[in-house]
């Protein structure tokens, strides 16, 4: 007999309480807490913080806890809490000439003042497994530190610069328009797309990334400089009249030298690519600087070669991944009222053929 | 939840919102963008329409929430209970009672009245995306009221199919002006568009609004040679006797045997309390007992 | 008489290059107006400034509306102009490709002009599109397919008929038999006339190929370096050059 679906509410509580029961996993395991996720899955707290666009490292190591360490759900419940926070303001641009550099890396020149700093990275580990990790008690490794320069550690771009070598990004005192306030307007700028691709899915933009490379809209990119480490967050308070410091926050910067550009009447010049992302996340930002320097094809006077890479309206509309898995997963929730629609006109469909072509009905 | 304001989004953005729905109602069919919130919920899960219910309800209100025309779908009692808790309002699952309803895929059976509200959830609000997916373009389309291309795929369907083979999100003429997406319901309730109640539409993902004001002309594109025809199964409804209703089909056994029931749980189990029965309604009050 | 189209002083500049400059002409119904010259002598600049694709940086061209008589298209707005572009105008591309839907059957390519102007009866659609099939010789059988499916004179031939269902007053010609073989053109070169003398269609033909004009233009105009260097009655332009340029054009043609 038929029994109309009832019970839902039921089914999804006792679906939450087995969730539960799931992300705590056998009990006789020690419980992970935040400071263990946060300080040992420091670059997954990164990433959830970069795509989840808030800046707290604790609420990202909960986020991922509480995700069973999925981190596109985890950057969800990031920005789910973050559209209730408040606005106070906008802080001051950050100064990452003023960056306590962690690591500091430039591509294009041997050396260069400030120095080369390979700073906490993978790029010349050995990818072995190391079996000692495996073992109860971690041992504690301790690494030599330096002492951390004082001055400031200019740009390496900047030394092109002074040459006229490459592109000088004009400086504009606007405002940025805040993509999480107000609807995406096509065409965007590149304020809006910079925005845009640092909140970007990793996967996503690495992809459009190495397709660049890969011929789909070439710009033979170089990394002028990669720069990691905390800069100070300055915000004009009303009150005061003058901005101070309100706290420090760690970036990732790339910044590439690509193809040049130039013509009968003008010159050639290297032009630029951008990438700023919350954390350590070198991946995320060598791809956004690739990407962007693709969508800038329009205003460096390239010709659009049709790659995926330099459509804005293409790269801008599927780059973030809460919307992406939102809609991809939506498929899973009832569309029988549709299907049934869809079934009753196959069926009157095929119910007319068959009375167009009856014969072929009977030879098949 | 005590932390959270009326209805969950904060009072800034409940007037976003509303400018939006307001500009929507005053050009009915037109696609408003609205900067769009990321809700506790999924994008695809009706983000929008929960953005829009949010910013209509008033602590007065009586919420209906529908999936699929029923009240016990798991994403309808979801969202229900996402107001239960955030906003504090009475909720119901009888339509008259309602005073705001939101729905996923279907129009209720019975009549609205121009006191209630309808909010639908739309995922792609652009009726002309799958022909040109360039948002740049297709504004453009719309502002310029350059639609033959809707016709081209209506025609092309004739021509391979011998009918219009769209049976929902079935796009429509506003007013004699926009061509609009009216949500992915099933064609069958195209008719019931024009109505009293006013119908509101939230695309969280896409970050748009529109809206039909009480009344508004709503034209289901078609030829005049293949006129539009609001289609459902060639049945009444097993369980309520309907002859006039939308109906599920739902698969009984391993044979494959069916039955045919109202997609409106509501309209149909009113129907059965006032003593209307269909054919395999004895059946089941026999199995019960 | 009006003219169905007045072309004042048309300038376009892409930087400090000269697309064209200085174009005047008065195109009467009924008229063939061939422009040639070679390639990137701004002949096709020209073109795409007259059919609204591009925005000239000077000059006027007024179209003899057909509510409020000559009006200038290029200060018109936007959805004036577009509703020109699928009424009163039509636009055949060099490439098929670029004037045709490819994932559309022939019969809606055709149908589509018809539908953008408000024809809401399948039947007719059909039976229009069925006969403009025939009228540029392509099998009323192959109605459904794609025009991928077709050869490239088939496809450009289904261009026109695309083009010329609406019956426009002014059609715009861009190398229409570029990109064929040499038999492919000599037949859509005699269909095209004989559309042309059967409708009797205005049109703006540009092209390099001296044949083309010869058959179907009845005044003509060479463009060398953006500018027009020459023009007049097709026959006395090409039976009696005057300019140097026109001279070494139609003596190189000879020569071949």
């Amino acid at each position: 007999m038929y029994v109309a679906v009832k019970g839902g509410e039921r089914a999804i509580d006792n679906a939450h309480a087995w969730l539960a029961e799931e992300r705590r996993g056998d009990t006789s395991i020690a419980e992970l807490s935040i400071e263990q996720i946060r300080e040992q899955l420091s670059l997954a707290v990164n990433r959830v913080m970069a795509e989840g666009s808030l800046y707290d490292p604790d609420l990202a190591a909960l986020a991922i806890k509480q995700s069973r360490g999925d981190l596109i759900e985890a950057i969800f419940l990031i920005r789910a809490y973050r559209t209730t926070l408040p606005r106070f303001g906008s802080s001051e641009p950050v100064k990452t000439e003023d960056m306590a550099c962690d690591r500091r890396i430039s591509a294009t020149f041997k050396d260069a003042p400030g120095g080369q700093v390979l700073g906490p990275t993978f790029d010349y580990t050995h990818r072995l497994l190391d079996f000692k990790l495996a073992a109860e008690s971690d041992p504690q490794a301790d690494a030599e530190t330096a002492k951390p320069r004082r001055e400031p550690i200019p740009h390496i771009m900047e030394f092109l610069n002074t040459e006229g070598l490459i592109q000088t990004e004009i400086a504009c005192e606007d405002t940025p328009p805040d993509l999480t306030r107000e609807p995406m307007e096509l065409p965007s700028n590149r304020a809006l797309r910079l925005q845009s691709l640092a909140r970007g899915d990793e996967g996503f933009v690495l992809g459009m990334a190495y397709s660049t490379q890969r011929g789909y809209a070439r710009n033979h990119a170089f990394v002028g400089e990669l720069r990691i480490g905390a800069v100070p967050v300055e915000m004009e308070i009303p009150e005061l009249g003058f901005a101070i410091e309100i706290g420090e926050m760690t970036l990732t910067e790339c910044e590439t030298v690509n193809q040049f550009q130039g013509s009968k009447t003008e010159p050639p010049q290297f032009t630029r690519g951008y990438g700023l992302v919350f954390g350590q996340s070198e991946r995320k930002a060598i791809s956004v600087a690739l990407v962007d320097r693709a969508l800038r094809w329009k205003e460096l006077g390239e010709s659009d070669s049709g790659a995926a890479a330099q459509d804005e309206e293409f790269v801008l509309s599927h780059c973030d991944n809460i919307q992406a898995t939102g809609f991809l997963e939506h498929i899973k929730l009832p569309h029988y009222v549709d299907f049934q629609s869809e079934l009753e006109l196959v069926r009157k469909l095929r119910r007319e053929a068959a009375e167009t072509y009856p014969m072929q009905e009977a030879a098949e | 939840m005590t932390d959270y304001n009326f209805a969950y989004l904060d009072e800034q953005t409940k007037r976003m919102i509303r400018r939006a729905i307001l500009k929507g109602l005053a050009i009915p069919g037109y696609q408003v963008p609205f900067a769009s919130r990321e809700m506790p919920m999924p994008y695809g899960w009706g983000t929008g329409g929960v953005q829009v219910s949010a910013a209509t309800l008033t602590p007065d209100d009586t919420l209906k929430v529908i999936d699929q025309g029923a009240d016990d779908t798991t994403n309808a009692v979801s969202i229900r209970k996402f107001f239960e808790v955030t906003a504090g309002v009475a909720t119901t699952e009888n339509t008259t009672e309602a005073s705001v309803i939101q729905t996923r895929h279907r129009i209720p059976e019975a009549e609205l009245r121009d006191d209630q509200i309808l909010v639908y959830q739309v995922p792609i609000p652009e009726p002309l995306r799958f022909l040109e997916p360039r948002e740049t373009e297709t504004r453009k389309m719309h502002a310029l009221e350059e639609y033959g291309l809707m016709h081209v795929k209506l025609y092309e369907d004739i021509s391979q199919h011998g009918a219009i083979a769209t049976s929902y999100a079935y796009p429509v003429k506003v007013e004699g002006r926009y061509v609009m997406d009216p949500s992915p319901i099933p064609k069958f309730d195209n008719p019931k568009l024009e109505m009293s109640a006013i119908q509101l539409f939230g695309a969280g993902r896409e970050q748009r609004i529109y809206a039909l004001p009480p009344y508004t002309k709503v034209e289901s594109l078609d030829f005049e040679d293949y006129p539009f025809e609001a289609t459902k199964a060639d049945h009444a409804c097993d369980m309520c006797g309907a002859e006039n209703s939308y109906l599920d089909e739902v698969i009984m056994d391993d044979q494959g045997s069916r039955m045919f029931v109202c997609s409106d749980t509501d309209f149909c189990a009113g129907r059965q309390q006032a003593g209307h029965l269909g054919a395999l309604a004895a059946v089941n009050a026999e199995d019960a007992a | 008489m009006t003219p169905l189209l007045k072309v004042q002083n048309i300038a376009k500049f892409y930087g400090n290059r000269i697309g064209c400059r200085n174009v005047n002409f008065d195109l009467y119904p009924g008229e063939v107006m061939g422009i040639v010259g070679e390639s990137g002598s701004g002949k096709s600049t020209l073109l795409n400034c007259l059919a609204g694709h591009l925005v000239p940086d000077d000059g006027a061209v007024l179209f003899d509306t057909r509510t409020d008589g000559l009006k200038d298209t290029v200060t018109m707005p936007e959805p004036e102009r577009r509703m020109l572009g699928r009424t009163d105008w039509a636009f055949v591309h060099q490439h098929a490709r670029d004037g045709l839907r490819m994932n559309i059957s022939a019969g809606g390519n055709v149908g589509e002009r018809l539908m953008a102007v408000g024809a809401r009866h399948y039947g007719n659609i059909r039976s229009d599109a069925i006969d403009w099939l025939g009228r540029v010789e392509i099998n009323e059988t192959r109605i459904d397919d794609h025009p991928t499916a077709f050869s490239g004179g088939m496809q450009q031939r289904l261009q026109i008929a695309r083009n010329l269902v609406t019956g426009p007053r002014l059609v715009f010609m861009d190398e229409p038999t570029g990109g064929l073989d040499v038999s492919v053109q000599a037949r859509l070169l005699d269909l095209l006339r004989g559309l042309v003398r059967e409708m009797g269609l205005s049109a703006v033909i540009v092209t390099h190929d001296l044949a083309v004009v010869r058959l179907l233009a009845d005044r003509l105009m060479v463009m060398k370096d953006g500018h027009v260097v020459e023009t007049g009655l097709t026959d006395q332009v090409l039976d009696d050059p005057q300019h140097a340029y026109t001279q070494l054009l139609v003596s190189s043609v000879l020569q071949v």
